[in-house]
């Protein structure tokens, strides 16, 4: 293999981002040169204090919210277990009923799962064979005792983006509070909470070209959730510890950049985006698109390549020194693939051999054929040593 | 999270391949779990002169199927029959927890494909039936 003139193209910008320099030297003070506790009265804390308020501005003008609509997690994991088993425990009297869908993140899932484990009960609204929620859907689930309704404003998968704003409508029009997990949605779509009618968003740094470790969650005024992680008066008293500072400015930095930059950056990925489906769905047989063709994510696209199996390909895919990831049960540490890949119908052989490349900033269209060709390799290689192709082969005719 | 051994024979899979007129071939696994492992062999006066394999499956998958194959040319069939996922686990420097099942699988292909030539030639006695019974369960998954 021509590892010498390997190259290293990151495709996997939905799993994590490379932080941006602008970003980083936002931070750099907060570590040593400001390193006050917010919470002190004397000078260096009054400056840490400062820019963790400085950078709940910038989050909240970022989705056209009040600053203090943001409180600051550790992560968009956090915000949203912090936002479903708040809401849960909130609203406990009134209700035990949460809506979801199909195709959540596992940091959804798993908290209703949680609940549904103490009594909760749980309607999974299922998504159409492109990974679409259908609102009516979410309407019909409704329930006298429903708390909550919670739907992910763009999936982190397969990439497609749900119909947020009419499901808030309705949300709204029946008084269910409705959360968002808006993770991958930031940065890749407009998004102004004066526009949706959505009561609780989660967010995180790192996918925006931040920090890891920092998240956010939106709470509208109005909704009052029960204290998160008890302490000190930290986040008005609802999540205490002492702020991760640095992280906190670097995301407010980061934030800043990605919704100024939002039109443009979504319109440069779309066009790498549609290209590279293009040149592989164009160039490799028995390859699949999932998730909508034109409703996903700027930066998302997700394949599966018949006969071969996901994690194979992604082993020999980092050889030629691209890194992208697969809902393959062998990179989900389980024996099923991707929930979201079943939950659009395919089964499980396809699943398995599914590919997510994720575009952003630092990706060009000149990625696409050096991916391309190495794509066409590593399947060939790999269909040639699978029983499955053989047997296709064998079924058409053609051995 | 893999062992070298394990990312060479990955990379570098011996013994991939068909045999044209194999004397026995055994399959296992199934498309829904995410593996499938093809096992052809060659034997020659109760000896595996020739072993190839065709997988459909994850990393290790690949790399159990073509270890295997390297373990087991040159020896009897009765020692072949001895062949243990363990050992082919340590002989690619072991195999992350989660995926010891790769080894079994490969054990298992090339249970079934004896199977099929000690059943040809009347070789089933009490000192190997329990050993392709279970085979057996393994191949029938792979339907």
């Amino acid at each position: 293999m021509a590892q010498e003139e390997r190259k290293f193209v990151y495709l996997d910008n939905a799993a994590t981002t490379r932080m941006r320099p602008e970003v980083l030297e936002a931070m750099l003070p907060y570590f040593t040169e400001h390193y006050g506790n917010p919470s002190s009265l004397y000078e260096v804390g009054r400056d840490a204090k400062k820019a963790v308020e400085l950078a709940r501005e910038k989050v909240a003008r970022a989705i056209g919210a009040e600053p203090s609509e943001i409180v600051f997690t550790g992560s968009g994991s956090e915000a949203d277990n912090w936002a479903i088993k708040g809401v849960a425990q909130a609203l406990e009297k009134k209700g035990r009923h949460i809506v979801t869908s199909a195709i959540e993140h596992h940091a959804v899932l798993h908290s209703v799962e949680a609940l549904a484990k103490r009594g909760w009960e749980v309607t999974y609204v299922p998504v159409d064979d492109q990974g679409i929620v259908d609102p009516a859907d979410v309407e019909r689930a409704i329930r006298p005792d429903t708390v909550l309704v919670t739907i992910m404003m763009a999936n982190n998968e397969i990439g497609t983006v749900q119909p947020v704003d009419e499901i808030g409508r309705i949300c709204r029009a029946k008084g269910v509070w409705f959360h968002t997990d808006a993770v991958q949605a930031a940065g890749a779509l407009p998004i102004d909470m004066k526009m949706l009618s959505v009561d609780l968003c989660s967010f995180s740094a790192h996918k925006i070209y931040g920090p890891k470790g920092v998240g956010a969650l939106y709470i509208r005024k109005g909704v009052r959730l029960p204290v998160f992680i008890d302490g000190g008066g930290q986040e008005r008293k609802r999540r205490a510890g002492t702020e991760n500072v640095p992280g906190v400015v670097g995301f407010g930095r980061a934030f800043e950049l990605a919704a100024s930059e939002q039109p443009a950056n979504a319109a440069r990925l779309t066009e790498i985006r549609d290209a590279a489906i293009a040149r592989i769905m164009g160039g490799i047989p028995h390859v699949r698109l999932n998730g909508h063709p034109t409703k996903r994510l700027p930066g998302n696209a997700n394949f599966s390549f018949q006969f071969i199996e996901g994690e194979s390909l992604l082993l020999l895919l980092d050889m030629y020194g691209f890194a992208c990831s697969s809902g393959s049960a062998c990179t989900s540490g389980s024996l099923d693939p991707s929930h979201v890949l079943l939950a659009i119908g395919l089964v499980h052989e396809i699943a398995h051999g599914s590919l997510r490349v994720t575009f952003g900033k630092e990706n060009g269209l000149d990625d696409i054929e050096p991916l391309f060709e190495a794509l066409v390799k590593v399947v060939d290689r790999l269909r040639e040593m699978s029983p499955l192709y053989d047997e296709y082969l064998k079924a058409e005719g053609k051995k | 999270m893999y062992s070298e051994k394990v990312m060479d024979h990955f990379m570098h899979p011996r013994n991939m391949g068909e045999i044209e007129n194999a004397d026995a071939v055994g399959t296992v696994g199934n498309a829904k779990c995410g593996d499938i492992m093809r096992i052809f062999l060659k034997i020659e006066n109760g000896i595996v002169v020739d072993a190839k394999f065709k997988t459909f499956g994850c990393g290790s998958a690949i790399a159990t199927s073509s270890m295997a194959t390297e373990m087991i040319i040159g020896k009897s069939i009765d020692e072949v029959l001895q062949l243990s996922n363990k050992a082919v686990a340590e002989a690619l420097d072991g195999l992350p927890p989660q995926k010891m099942h790769c080894s079994l699988l490969a054990e298992q292909a090339v249970k079934a494909a004896l199977k099929e030539y000690y059943e040809k030639h009347g070789l089933i006695d009490d000192s190997n039936r329990a050993i392709f019974a279970e085979a057996e369960d393994h191949e029938h998954d792979g339907e």
